[in-house]
């Protein structure tokens, strides 16, 4: 691991400050939060500080990471009690001399301290039926516009750093929902699908009756926590309840595009 | 399939709200808002008098929570005639039709889910029911009747832009004593278009509609009629919550000051 804590020669002009880090440390069988008073330089992060935790005061301390630019998903944890990329969250946007926690993500299994175990996310992805393609044009061509992808074009930024399906209530709060429950970004994964021009499967009573779209209840956080600013609530799991209402709960636009379609 | 897996145990683990943010005010200032508006509407509703600003006044001014009025007990006032009756405040007869839109609006409803049922209260705080079906089940799943709301809401607005062109007429006394009608511009008739507009607008930007107007197509190249729909609503939309509360707000304060000109407690500036 590199040595984070060498000075670089613009930050040596100002000497570092320091942070009280409560960072939580253990595995599945127990843990608890751990202080660290901790330098920081200006323009750091607060996965600087984690690494520079771990490169002085701790060696054995587990965290994630990759990229260190908000495009791995990798970091994901909580901060101040906030689903945050430890990557993207700047040292300068606490209060100085305010304590800062740092604890893994709740809703996923504990490994070990920041880490966890995430294959309930890909477990869930297994349980979409992958992408069913219309036979080609003639010409043995696809063609679509873009005004036809500009949606899931939307849902594609996503870097599957899992923090939506960490922050929403459905899941955090109530393990049970873990079998019936794909959570957003899955949900988000269908409604991509079923706005694909190209696509012929469908995925809407699997999103209802398998994979739990009635119970997201539209409060949001999902979209609140989303690095990519992906609005996950509004662009995707609104317009596929909108589905739902088309196949179960709407008789009239329903016969309205059966009339329509047979003309 | 190994879901079970998945079930396994989280570890211990913080079980606090580790928040440190102030994340209990905006549950709070949604709770004392809609609060508000609640008891003021509700005793608008049973206070079925002073609702209507005319002669008396000069005005033509109808308040927006008893628009249309279609029984006889809103005197000139009167849209249409329609179940003269009816024995109780006119309000009783139109407010369910905005109170079923809203109650099922995707923004109230999240509103309400966090500020009242804390479902969740704020992101990442815990949330205080041991067992959550969401909309899965009687009685949320009644939510998806939504489109139904929407349907029987969308003439309102129209009617309130019409109400407000009759708050166009200006009633004055003749130097013979008999009432002369003109058409001009008072305060309360801005106040009545403005209000029209914002709920029009509201109406507008609602997910179902934006679903209705384009959302439902896959390839929206091949409606471009409904992709320019879609383009407009969605960009309405994207507003949904603060058109939701400035509607709400104006027509709360639209009924006050009918009120206020249909008591006499102030007089009504005109224009022209
Ligand atoms: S909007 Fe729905 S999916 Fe997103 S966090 Fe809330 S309940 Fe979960
Ligand atoms: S949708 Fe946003 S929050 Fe969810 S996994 Fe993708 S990038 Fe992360
Ligand atoms: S390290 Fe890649 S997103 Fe933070
Ligand atoms: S009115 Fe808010 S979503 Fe329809």
């Amino acid at each position: 691991m590199t040595d984070v804590s060498t000075d670089s020669p613009r930050s040596a002009s100002k000497g570092p400050d320091m942070v009280n880090m409560q960072v939580w440390r253990g595995d599945a069988s127990g843990g608890d939060f751990k202080l660290y008073e901790v330098e920081y330089r200006e323009g750091e992060v607060v996965l600087d500080v984690i690494h520079r935790i771990q490169a002085t005061q701790a060696n054995d301390l587990g965290v994630r990471w990759n990229c260190k630019a908000g495009k791995c998903g990798s970091c994901s944890a909580e901060i101040n009690g906030l689903p945050r990329l430890m990557c993207m969250t700047r040292m300068s946007t606490f209060e100085p001399g305010q304590d800062i926690t740092v604890a893994p993500m709740k809703t996923f299994p504990v490994m070990k301290d920041l880490v966890t175990d995430v294959s309930f996310n890909y477990e869930m992805a297994k349980r979409i039926p992958a992408f069913q393609p219309k036979p080609k044009d003639a010409d043995g061509k696809r063609r679509m516009a873009q005004r036809d992808v500009e949606r899931s074009q939307e849902f594609r930024k996503c870097i599957e750093c899992f923090m939506c399906q960490n922050v929403c209530h459905v899941i955090r709060d109530h393990d049970e929902n873990k079998v019936h429950f794909a959570g957003p970004r899955f949900l988000m994964r269908i409604a991509e699908l079923e706005m694909h021009p190209h696509d012929t499967g469908d995925r809407i009573p699997l999103a209802r009756e398998e994979l739990g779209l009635p119970y997201c209840n539209i409060t949001k956080c999902c979209t609140e926590v989303c690095p990519e600013h992906i609005h996950i609530t509004d662009n995707a799991l609104i317009p596929m309840k909108e589905r739902v209402v088309d196949r179960y709960f709407d008789p009239i636009t329903r016969l309205g595009r059966a009339i329509r379609r047979k003309r | 399939m190994a879901v079970t897996t998945v079930q396994a145990g989280r570890g211990t683990r913080p079980a606090q709200n580790l928040r440190v943010d102030r994340w209990w005010l905006q549950p709070a200032l949604t709770a004392a808002g809609l609060t508000a508006f609640v008891i003021y509407s509700t005793w608008s509703t049973f206070t079925p008098h002073d609702y209507f600003a005319g002669a008396t006044v000069g005005r033509d001014y109808l308040s927006p929570f008893f628009s249309p009025c279609i029984t006889n007990r809103c005197g000139a006032g009167t849209t249409w005639h329609l179940v003269n009756w009816w024995p109780f405040s006119a309000a009783i007869l139109m407010l369910p039709f905005p109170l079923m839109f809203r109650g099922t609006c995707y923004y109230y409803r999240k509103a309400y889910y966090r500020s009242f049922w804390f479902s969740p209260p704020a992101c990442a705080v815990p949330e205080p029911h041991g067992k959550y079906t969401g909309e899965s089940r009687f009685p949320l799943l009644v939510q998806n009747l939504h489109r139904y709301a929407l349907y029987l809401v969308i003439p309102f607005p129209i009617i309130l832009l019409w109400e407000a062109w009759k708050g166009t007429h200006m009633i004055t006394v003749s130097a013979a004593g008999s009432l002369v009608t003109s058409r001009g511009l008072g305060l309360g008739t801005l106040i009545l278009f403005v209000n029209a507009l914002l709920l029009l607008t509201y109406t507008l930007s609602c997910h179902s509609c934006r679903h209705l107007c384009g959302g439902h197509l896959n390839a929206l190249s091949k409606g471009p009629t409904r992709y320019w729909l879609w383009k407009r609503v969605s960009f309405l939309n994207e507003h949904h919550m603060g058109l939701a509360w400035v509607s709400l707000v104006a027509v709360g304060l639209t009924d006050v000051y009918v009120r206020l000109v249909a008591s006499g407690a102030i007089h009504d500036p005109r224009f022209f």
